[in-house]
């Protein structure tokens, strides 16, 4: 695998990460991590859709008028969501109903017409499927840390699981409900920024 | 009946605002609050466009895709259920507004369309547009109540993200620690605002 290839993979995982470097697909990285199983499924989901609407646009990229492109990357990515929300549907309906409207959300998640406007429009298929997996796991990385945090510290569960005895059924931990509502989902992620960026001088901003 | 659409509008502004309840344009709502006057100009824009859009695919939803829509145009097409491709019309739909939007703006409020400028064209994408419409087919409002949701969850983006560029223009004489500056300050700064708005939470008209 060639230096490129490779940084197209690994770079967005931490130094440029979509979440907390290019502040893209925010609104669906908030709403759906109350839950890590939701965190998960919503993470494959954007990860299947961002790889292979890469793939397709870069396949086609020298197909597509420019003054059309915005219109053709809508409608590739639109079919493929509209194919994951059937698949959701069928296979795990519990989750799709928990993830109501931010499956299609995904749509007009940034990150997904981003790299097709940034990557896929200028770069083969094969890096730009690669681009679009390194993007989708930066993504998971963040929700799945984020979806773990919030559902550990909030309701004292993994994946439903109790694992922090609660002091209402005779344990000793005391779940923190700020951590389900929303304003929980937002200082997580200002936290998590904030460790990066010490731990990573350079990524700061003046 | 006027009582009704009043306290849906409160619930749309207020509790279950579109930006700090649901994140719902979170990216526009991020990217562009670092000045009052920009904010404002987005704000209005969405406000606009989720006015139009919402009870517009209310009656695309209700008089094309959903199972049996289509039976005012041939009673055989009774069964017929194309409610999957919502996300596709739904898209298209707020595309062509936009389009249609930005045009009669620009013959008829030149003025009001500069001000606006590139902010138009980008709330297509714009996750809070599309969402007004998901959530209005999940919840099933009428049309008159897809209109008033529209303008109500608009209006509680703009009230939200020029109280965020207000705050934002404040801080720059603040102290921040390097490490939190930009983007870090901004989450801890709405998380706190979404705080201050959950206590709207108990409100009832």
């Amino acid at each position: 695998m060639n230096a490129r290839r490779k940084s197209a993979l690994l770079d967005p995982l931490f130094n440029d990460n979509p979440i907390t470097a290019q502040v893209l697909g925010i609104c669906s990285a908030l709403a759906v991590t109350t839950k890590l199983e939701t965190s998960v499924v919503m993470s494959i989901a954007v990860i299947a859709v961002m790889s292979l609407s890469n793939l397709t646009v870069s396949l086609i990229r020298n197909l597509i008028p420019p003054s059309i492109r915005i219109i053709v990357q809508l409608t590739i990515i639109a079919s493929l969501v509209i194919v994951t929300d059937q698949v959701l549907q069928a296979f795990f309906f519990d989750i799709s109903k928990q993830l109501s409207v931010f499956v299609g959300l995904i749509i007009t998640n940034c990150i997904v017409m981003g790299r097709a406007e940034a990557y896929a429009m200028q770069n083969p298929p094969i890096d730009s499927l690669l681009d679009g997996l390194g993007n989708g796991l930066g993504y998971s990385l963040i929700l799945i840390v984020v979806g773990f945090l919030r559902e550990l510290i909030g309701s004292g569960k993994l994946f439903g699981v109790q694992v922090l005895p609660l002091v209402t059924d005779g344990g000793w931990y005391q779940p923190n409900g700020l951590f389900v509502l929303a304003p929980g989902a937002f200082f997580i992620i200002g936290f998590l920024i904030w460790l990066l960026h010490t731990w990573k001088p350079e990524l700061q901003e003046d | 009946m006027l009582e009704h659409y009043l306290s849906l509008a409160v619930k749309a502004i207020f509790v279950e605002n579109m930006a700090l309840a649901f994140f719902l344009g979170m990216c526009s709502f991020l990217a562009v609050s670092k000045k009052v006057e920009t904010a404002i100009g987005l704000g209005a824009a969405v406000t606009f466009v989720l006015t139009v859009t919402t009870p517009l695919n209310n009656l695309v939803y209700n008089y094309l895709l959903k199972e049996g829509a289509l039976t005012w145009l041939n009673p055989a097409w009774s069964g017929v259920d194309l409610s999957f491709v919502r996300f596709l019309a739904f898209i298209g739909s707020i595309a062509a507004s936009v389009q249609i939007v930005e045009m009669t703006l620009d013959r008829y409020a030149p003025k009001l369309y500069s001000a606006l400028g590139v902010f138009l064209p980008l709330i297509a994408v714009n996750c809070a547009i599309l969402g007004g419409s998901l959530f209005m087919v999940e919840r099933d409002y009428t049309f008159g109540e897809s209109a008033v949701f529209g303008f109500g969850s608009g209006f509680g983006f703009l009230l939200a993200i020029v109280a965020l560029a207000a705050i934002r223009e404040k801080m720059i004489y603040s102290n921040v620690p390097p490490a939190l500056r930009g983007l870090g300050i901004t989450f801890l700064v709405t998380g706190l605002m979404a705080i201050a708005f959950m206590a709207f939470a108990g409100i009832q008209l």
